[in-house]
């Protein structure tokens, strides 16, 4: 995204307006997939009969009856990823070549939703001005009355995360539940996760510093410009400065308590979804760890850090498969962090079976004891009031909610929220 | 009286129309402004139809002004004789016209054909496109047959009639000797201004000139409502 400065891929301003008549990236919907629904009345509709009567998928375009070749999670797991996991640019880009064997094979799941970038490449593209920013909570929106479908927002995220909208033809994309949060809720997607592996928190930037940080020339020195402009709330002069700035007391308590502050930059276990895009994402990712343990720890094994560690270069998942992920290709880094993972477990593993904790290996890792006890308390126990510190940004301030209760802002008649009642 | 009616009420009335009608679709729905783009669902046709139609009109636009808005006394106090203005006005203006008719084509044709974008069609979509296949037709039939530099001039016809319009001095004994082509041209033309705001044609003043002065990053700031208006509400 760079020529010396920063600048979209797709090209200048000037660039996409020449362009406006005809967008030549811009994926269409067979790239995604043809919606359809079943024609299920003729289930209940259907005669008594000797055979089973059957809904036929029927396409929600066209209305044509269709033949189902391609949809949502087609190649999920073992059902075709063998053949689209091998154009994965992040196993492309792996010097060792990939097992693809179904006895070597491996899975992991990486949920993506809008990372909401501190330098968000959707806004930066989008000639309307529809998009967004939030000033107070840096959620990423579309104004949905300002688009004039353009689509370059489409193109311009390379996480892939606005989508065009066939019916009311405008852009679409996460809006991280900003009506949850606003009232200090976690959004659905936290709340329903069973795995409760999803955690939000408040992070304090400097908005001043975040083009000069997502400029740094070296790919994978962006993580570390990412954490520098992050600003420590339990810094005094920091949380005055926040105040000065109007940042609500309540807002600055919960960035000191905030669960995600401690994994990104006390512990340093979590990390940015392709900080190469430098578009600053601030939804972040713990590299997994467990498919390597199964094999080390299992029946008989010691569970030893020496066992361990070395262990970990034989990981089912490749190491550079999740540098290429979460580190612009730094495999150091992603190291050092399941180390950190590893030792939390044997840690832990240690203390409840009665046995010395290794805390020589810990404090090599630059974590002390007690960091242990919290990160053990914060992944494994996983409160809900952990997991989640959102303050409520007193929306009644500066809107009528006596009036707006009960109302939807995208339920009208036409619009995204009106399930298709067009 | 007929003259007075095709070319004076019926422009006004279609003009009232277009600036009226914008304002109000302006106002009231500024969610269903939008360039209706339809590349999602159908792109091969669409990028030889969509960039020859709109280059070639953009050039057609700008030969309209040339010829109907600038008078013809500016071009010969600039030493541009009649002879040149007409081979620049057939040679730029023939080229451009035909392109935006073969884009047409190709998208009325898509848009026929293609069922995706057919059932995504609004009915203000076949209205505009209606409007459209006269108004280019006609317009290049006008200018097809009138090659001869010595025919009909209609910079010292049709070009004061229009701005006397927009000077609100509207003369319509101006367009009396104007050849049928041209006629059929201008009426289809006010009948497409007439509809204009109510179709996907808004689009194209949204074209997004702001852009090139804007921020890459764009952030909002919530504005506190005014006391009055809360306590209204209560």
């Amino acid at each position: 995204m760079k020529n010396g400065e920063l600048r979209l891929k797709s090209g200048s301003k000037a660039m996409r307006l020449v362009n406006l008549f005809y967008n030549p990236y811009q994926p269409t919907i067979d790239d995604y997939y043809e919606p359809w629904n079943y024609d299920y009345e003729t289930l209940t509709n259907s005669p008594s009969k000797q055979y089973q009567p059957v809904a036929r998928p029927k396409s929600s375009i066209t209305g044509e009856w269709m033949e189902l070749s391609w949809g949502p999670n087609w190649e999920d797991d073992l059902a075709g990823a063998h053949v689209t996991g091998l154009r994965d640019p992040n196993v492309v880009k792996m010097e060792q070549s990939i097992q693809a064997e179904f006895e070597n094979v491996f899975m992991m799941y990486l949920p993506r939703i809008c990372e909401h970038c501190l330098n968000p490449s959707c806004v930066s593209s989008c000639p309307s001005g529809a998009m967004y920013k939030r000033d107070e909570d840096g959620i990423v929106l579309v104004d949905q009355n300002a688009c004039r479908a353009w689509r370059y927002c489409v193109t311009s995220c390379p996480y892939k995360k606005v989508y065009f909208n066939w019916q009311t033809n405008k852009a679409e994309k996460c809006t991280l539940c900003f009506p949850r949060i606003e009232a200090g809720m976690p959004t659905i997607c936290s709340e329903t996760c069973v795995g409760r592996i999803r955690y939000i928190g408040v992070i304090l930037y400097d908005a001043d510093k975040v083009k000069e940080a997502a400029s740094v020339e070296d790919e994978k020195q962006l993580y570390h410009a990412q954490l520098d402009i992050f600003l420590d709330p339990n810094d005094p002069a920091v949380a005055a400065a926040a105040k000065e700035a109007g940042i609500p007391d309540e807002w600055i308590t919960a960035a000191q308590r905030s669960p995600i502050y401690k994994m990104i930059v006390d512990w340093k276990i979590a990390l940015p979804l392709h900080p190469e895009y430098r578009t600053l994402p601030m939804v972040w990712y713990i590299p997994p760890l467990s498919p390597i343990i199964n094999t080390i720890e299992g029946k008989g094994s010691s569970a030893s850090a020496n066992d361990i560690f070395p262990a970990i270069d034989n990981m089912r998942i490749p190491i550079e498969y999740l540098a290429n992920l979460l580190t612009a290709g730094d495999t150091a880094h992603i190291r050092t962090t399941l180390k950190k993972m590893a030792a939390m477990r044997s840690y832990m593993r240690a203390k409840q079976t009665n046995k010395q904790p290794d805390i020589r290996l810990v404090e090599s890792l630059g974590l002390s004891r007690e960091d242990i006890e919290e990160m053990y308390r914060l992944l494994a126990i996983a409160k809900y009031e952990d997991r989640f510190v959102i303050p409520a940004s007193h929306r009644e301030e500066v809107a009528d909610l006596y009036a707006e209760q009960g109302s939807c802002g995208l339920a009208f008649a036409g619009g995204p929220g009106a399930c298709g009642t067009l | 009286m007929a003259s007075q009616f095709l070319w004076v009420i019926v422009p006004y009335l279609a003009l009232v129309l277009f600036v009226a009608g914008h304002i109000w679709r302006y106002q009231r729905d500024q969610f269903g402004w939008t360039s209706k783009s339809s590349e999602l669902l159908e792109k091969r046709q669409l990028r030889l139809g969509s960039l020859l139609f709109h280059w070639g009109i953009l050039f057609v636009f700008v030969g309209h002004v040339m010829g109907i808005l600038i008078p013809e006394p500016f071009y010969e106090a600039l030493g541009v004789t009649e002879e040149m203005y007409h081979a620049l006005a057939l040679a730029g203006g023939i080229p451009a016209g035909l392109a935006a008719l073969a884009g047409f084509v190709i998208l009325f044709r898509r848009r026929l054909t293609v069922k995706r974008v057919r059932v995504t069609s609004s009915t203000g979509d076949w209205v505009a496109l209606g409007f459209l296949l006269v108004v280019i037709t006609s317009g290049l039939s006008s200018t097809l047959l009138n090659v001869n530099s010595h025919g009909f001039d209609y910079r010292t016809t049709i070009g004061p009639w229009f701005r006397g319009l927009l000077t609100f001095r509207p003369d319509p004994v101006y367009m009396e000797t104007v050849p049928l082509w041209f006629k059929i041209h201008i009426l289809a033309a006010f009948g497409l201004f007439a509809v204009w705001p109510f179709t996907r044609l808004v689009h194209v003043f949204s074209f997004p000139l702001r852009y090139l002065q804007r921020s890459y990053v764009v952030y909002r700031k919530r504005m506190p409502k005014s006391v009055d208006s809360l306590d209204r509400a209560q």
